[in-house]
């Protein structure tokens, strides 16, 4: 187990020095180098210019430029946003939890509907229910989830009045910053109402970031469910005298979760590319929408950092899902 | 031909699926005749005009008018045009460089083969429309940019695909018999083999439209795609953005555009890979 594991670890050390390497040339593929974009409009002295480039070892040859990023990296130096001057790490840190509890939220959600609903249509094959469920589930694959949440806003929020349009609570409540996890803070905050709003504030983001995976999710649950449900070992079950809802529950979808849970991990990528849009449309402030801001402002610092930060942990995600699979299937340890 | 379509008929979503694209790609292609206004006309007297069966709607404009008084119905008629083309653009970009790079690693093998699929690894993991809005960020925002950053972040996909295929075709006799009847590798790769990868290549195409279509709205939607006054369904969702509490046609109609196209292409592509491949289908 333990060389399974070093060989998955050794396997991604290319593919993150690339992940590097390619986040350095990002800063030095934007027109200009990074001291004029800072400096923009105003313009410089050239020997000021030459000094600033010196000192940041911009003259010095690009290998050696990556080399030294490296080394910066490795000690955990990101840089520092040209915009607010705060070290990237520091806000991405501080931004980091509001993106994960949008994120968890939303797989809670996908998994607690989409589950059910595939395991209903692959019992219920061919019926109404089935073909509807699958229509539902390919729209919802398909949807652009930035024109999504703009018609959840419309209709829950402006036409409704239901909940709030943007943000991660209401103003009238201080809550401690404490874990960075509203719904965490909000509890233990001594103001009565903050975690209904905390809650209110979360449902629709929840929803809107939540609505792929779950198209995804149901159908990948259907479609594990119909294999499984075809084996023999199912038909030994029945042909005990299981009940029905044992047989579906207990032993098909027990290993017809095995594939679905990979899918899920997979997907956490995707989910961090769905919260860029529906943290931008509700005002979430998290990550995503830290980096779209970074663009706005060409905070290119920000922008190297972020993207560096987020392909870093896809990449552990996807080991950690390697490495569980491989230590729930014993057969691809090999 | 006959076998492929009676497969691909019996599957009621695919048909529905080839109805829209049948009609969306008419309207693309006859825009200028079937849009009732210029996309970029403004008519200063009627400024956000809600659809005819509104109140206060009129038959002129169908499906209302915008902020500066722009017939929705024409621009989203000459959106159709943009996204099919976007679509062309970017499935003939990465389908081509995917195919080139894919047969080149798996004929050449070692040194190439790893150098091609660890960049594509790379590639990968970064989350698709996050590398697409850093492209954007360091080419400018534009339509064409978007179109290649969105290509960029597609590649990998038809890469795996042409490389994986191209590598189980290269064991078969028939690649061996070719190579020793003297056939150069050139031959080999674009007459011998990537014929016989078409099928798998042709659903991943059909599907890559909705991809494409759907990231380049994306990164419309965030200003870095196509710039106004173009209709761009994405852009036209982003310049809705201050008003569209009090318009709610300037909202939904460019997004429904975009969904029922993506979903055509998904179905369409989804029925494509059944009717072409039986064993996947269940």
């Amino acid at each position: 187990m333990l060389r399974f594991f070093l060989r998955r670890v050794t396997l991604i050390l290319p593919t993150f020095i690339g992940v590097t390497l390619a986040s350095f040339l990002l800063i030095h593929a934007v027109p200009g180098d990074p001291i004029e974009v800072r400096v923009g409009e105003h313009g410089i002295a050239p020997e000021r210019l030459a000094a600033l480039r010196h000192e940041f070892g911009l003259d010095q040859p690009l290998w050696k430029q990556f080399l030294d990023y490296e080394t910066q990296l490795a000690t955990g130096h990101l840089g520092t946003s040209t915009v607010t001057h705060a070290p990237v790490w520091d806000e991405f840190l501080s931004l980091f939890p509001a993106t994960v509890e949008l994120g968890v939220c939303a797989m809670i959600f996908a998994l607690c509907i989409g589950l059910p609903l595939g395991v209903i249509a692959a019992v219920r094959r061919g019926t109404a229910f089935d073909y509807g469920l699958m229509g539902i589930s390919v729209t919802g694959a398909s949807m652009p989830i930035f024109w999504w949440g703009l018609m959840v806003i419309l209709i829950f929020s402006v036409t409704l009045g239901w909940t709030p349009v943007s943000g991660r609570v209401s103003d009238m409540f201080y809550v401690e910053p404490w874990s960075g996890f509203m719904l965490i803070d909000a509890w233990y905050s001594d103001d009565e109402g903050a975690v209904r709003s905390a809650l209110s504030h979360l449902v629709l983001p929840t929803i809107v970031l939540g609505t792929i995976p779950l198209a995804t999710i149901a159908r990948m649950t259907r479609s594990a469910m119909l294999e499984v449900l075809g084996e023999d070992f199912i038909r030994t079950a029945r042909a005990k005298g299981l009940s029905p809802g044992r047989v579906v529950v207990v032993h098909a979808l027990r290993n017809a979760l095995i594939p679905v849970v990979t899918v899920v991990g997979l997907q956490v990528g995707s989910l961090l590319g769905g919260a860029i849009l529906t943290e931008t449309i509700f005002a979430w402030p998290g990550v995503g929408h830290w980096l779209v801001e970074a663009i706005q402002r060409r905070d290119y610092p920000v922008l190297q950092g972020g993207t560096l930060l987020i392909a870093v942990l896809v990449m552990a995600v996807n080991l950690g899902v390697d490495v569980t699979y491989g230590f729930l299937n014993p057969r691809i340890r090999r | 031909m006959r076998q492929l379509w009676r497969g691909f008929s019996e599957n009621r979503g695919a048909v529905f699926g080839l109805g829209l694209l049948v009609v969306l790609i008419f309207t693309a292609i006859f825009a200028d005749v079937v849009a009732p206004f210029s996309p970029i006309d403004q008519f200063r007297d009627s400024f956000l005009t809600p659809p005819v069966w509104q109140e206060g709607g009129s038959w002129t404009y169908v499906l209302g008018t915008d902020d500066v008084g722009r017939d929705m119905l024409s621009r989203l008629i000459h959106g159709a045009r943009l996204s099919i083309l976007i679509g062309l653009m970017v499935v003939a970009l990465s389908l081509s460089m995917g195919t080139v790079l894919g047969l080149a690693a798996a004929f050449a093998g070692g040194v190439v083969d790893v150098l091609i699929m660890r960049v594509m690894d790379v590639v990968l993991v970064f989350p698709s429309i996050l590398l697409a809005i850093v492209i954007v960020a360091i080419l400018g925002p534009g339509l064409f940019n978007a179109m290649i950053a969105v290509s960029v972040v597609t590649l990998p996909s038809y890469t795996r695909l042409v490389r994986a295929s191209a590598l189980s075709e290269l064991a078969r006799d028939y690649v061996t018999a070719t190579r020793s009847a003297g056939a150069g590798t050139f031959r080999l790769m674009f007459s011998t083999v990537l014929p016989n990868c078409a099928a798998p290549l042709i659903v991943q195409a059909s599907l890559g439209f909705s991809t494409a279509i759907l990231d380049a709205a994306a990164l419309g939607f965030l200003g870095l795609g196509a710039q106004p006054p173009t209709p761009e369904w994405g852009t036209m969702l982003a310049g809705a953005l201050q008003y569209y509490q009090r318009a709610w046609w300037v909202l939904t109609f460019p997004g429904l555009s975009i969904l029922l196209t993506v979903l055509a292409f998904n179905l369409f592509g989804d029925g494509l890979r059944d009717a072409l491949d039986p064993k996947l289908k269940r």
